[in-house]
């Protein structure tokens, strides 16, 4: 064979095209769909709960995933600092996942627990308050802003027909749950949960 | 992994790389030398032609090397299903390995430091950069790089404990964690809005500061009705409630009558979070060490 033969017909080419890059899909990322270590949660993962529900999209919209990762490496220098690494059945209910791809601020992945409630409002109203070498912008708005209630069942059913098992007793008290909540709780409420699932240092 | 699953995995691979090492050889043309021929593509625009000449050797060999390399790779490493590679290699061995390394190195340095008793350790100067360096990264972020505390978090620096300043009770808070709460309005939930400036200007007063010194002296009896269960009939405080010391000038929530009034109507809520298990035994015992050589 002759390479001019691939050349000279595109069908052909775009074909050889196709199979050379689906060959890192099919093999790298299609069995992760079916393995038991990548679909089954970790002991004891319970889906967020409306409000914590809430907060994550809140983490979202703020772009905090931009400059926080929440994602710690099996190395020791990550262990020793963040704690336990992130295994894959702690994000099974993950949608979309937020792992992240840069720190600009530390590793989120286990900072549920770390800093008292009082302290996570303080950083976000004013992280100089509290840290004063940190260049993390201010949310002072989430102290004024309320979670807006009549999207959280529907995100929620959303959540239940991608596979997080939600039950539709869930579903129905989930607006009552969060009206008349601050954003600030319901960010805080999802920050304190985070990783606490895997709690040894390991 | 199943069985279907690992021959997936280690087919396509393998199909792959003899794939491309077949393609290359296959689309090779029959040459008799690595340098330029005279042949051309066959078309010609505007009069420019386009060579037809082969990929040079060195390149192409590059290509072969590249089959060669992941077949050593694959033989060596993990890649082709449930295989675990001659090496045996995993990311979690590859850590446990590294913490195993530092278990040797600094495992000794902390089982002597765990053993010293605290108020001794806390004049060993090598224990104490130690102490430094766990503080500025687990502790700072609240108390502050100097342990001088802000609003809410405390001082670790001076000689005003709200749970006690001895080594055990540091360790114990270090180790489990306090939870503050004071309730709004103390032990007076329909306390009015007379008597929370009585009350105020009351605790002002232990610092000669009372605005209106006629509602201090009215505000002993709410005191003594609201606060004094926690803090203590002479707004001493008491340290098995971790409730502070009145009379004194550290504020942890500020001393200005706003401040205060805030306090008592709406009540304070504070927690130290519990390090075990995010620290070892030995970290919370040097780290204890170190918080006891600020202020002694």
């Amino acid at each position: 064979m002759r390479h001019d033969i691939i050349e000279k017909n595109v069908g052909l080419m775009a074909l050889l095209i196709v199979l050379v890059i689906s060959g890192g899909f099919l093999v790298e990322v299609v069995p992760l769909f079916f393995l038991k270590e990548t679909n089954e949660p970790v002991a004891g993962l319970e889906p967020l709960t409306p409000l914590q529900l809430e907060g994550r999209d809140i983490y979202i919209r703020e772009g905090c995933h931009v400059c926080h990762t929440q994602q710690i490496r099996p190395f020791r220098a990550e262990t020793e600092r963040y704690g336990h690494y992130s295994v894959a059945g702690e994000f099974v209910y993950e949608r979309p996942f937020l792992w992240g791809s840069k720190r600009t601020g530390p590793d989120l992945a286990r900072v549920g627990g770390r800093y008292s409630d009082a302290w996570q409002r303080m950083h976000l109203f004013d992280p100089r308050s509290v840290v004063p070498e940190s260049n993390m912008p201010a949310f002072p708005w989430l102290f004024e802003n309320k979670v807006d209630h009549t999207g959280t069942a529907a995100k929620l059913t959303t959540m239940q027909t991608l596979g997080v098992p939600y039950t539709d007793e869930q579903i129905a008290n989930a607006a009552d749950q969060v009206q008349g909540k601050f954003e600030i709780e319901a960010l805080v409420a999802y920050l304190q949960q985070l990783g606490t699932v895997i709690s040894t240092k390991r | 992994m199943s069985t279907f699953w690992s021959i997936w995995i280690s087919a396509i691979v393998l199909g792959t790389i003899f794939g491309c090492w077949w393609l290359l050889w296959a689309t090779r043309k029959s040459q008799t030398t690595d340098t330029e021929t005279e042949r051309t593509t066959g078309h010609s625009f505007d009069g420019i032609e386009e060579y037809d000449n082969p990929l040079p050797k060195w390149w192409f060999y590059l290509f072969v090397g590249t089959c060669v390399f992941s077949l050593g790779y694959l033989a060596l490493y993990p890649g082709l299903g449930n295989f675990k590679g001659l090496l045996g290699w995993t990311q979690h061995n590859q850590w446990e390995k590294e913490v195993q390394v530092a278990e040797a190195k600094y495992g000794e340095i902390y089982a002597q430091y765990g053993s010293t008793p605290i108020v001794e350790l806390a004049q060993n100067e090598d224990a104490m950069k130690m102490g430094q360096r766990l503080f500025a990264n687990n502790c700072a972020v609240c108390h502050g790089s100097a342990a001088r505390g802000a609003v809410g978090f405390p001082n670790l620096t001076d000689d005003d404990w709200l749970y006690g300043g001895d080594p055990d009770t540091i360790v114990q808070t270090l180790t489990h964690g306090r939870q503050g709460a004071m309730p709004a309005k103390g032990m007076m939930p329909n306390m009015d809005s007379e008597q929370v400036d009585q009350v105020v200007n009351y605790v002002l007063s232990f610092s000669d500061r009372a605005r209106d010194p006629e509602a201090a002296k009215a505000g002993e009896q709410v005191f003594m009705q609201a606060c004094a269960a926690c803090h203590g009939q002479d707004a001493k405080g008491m340290q098995a409630m971790g409730a502070p010391n009145l009379t004194d000038n550290t504020w942890l929530y500020g001393s200005t009558y706003d401040r205060i009034e805030e306090t008592v109507l709406y009540g304070r809520q504070n927690q130290m979070p519990a390090q075990k298990g995010r620290l070892s035994e030995d970290q919370i015992h040097i780290l204890g060490a170190y918080v006891y050589s600020l202020s002694n």
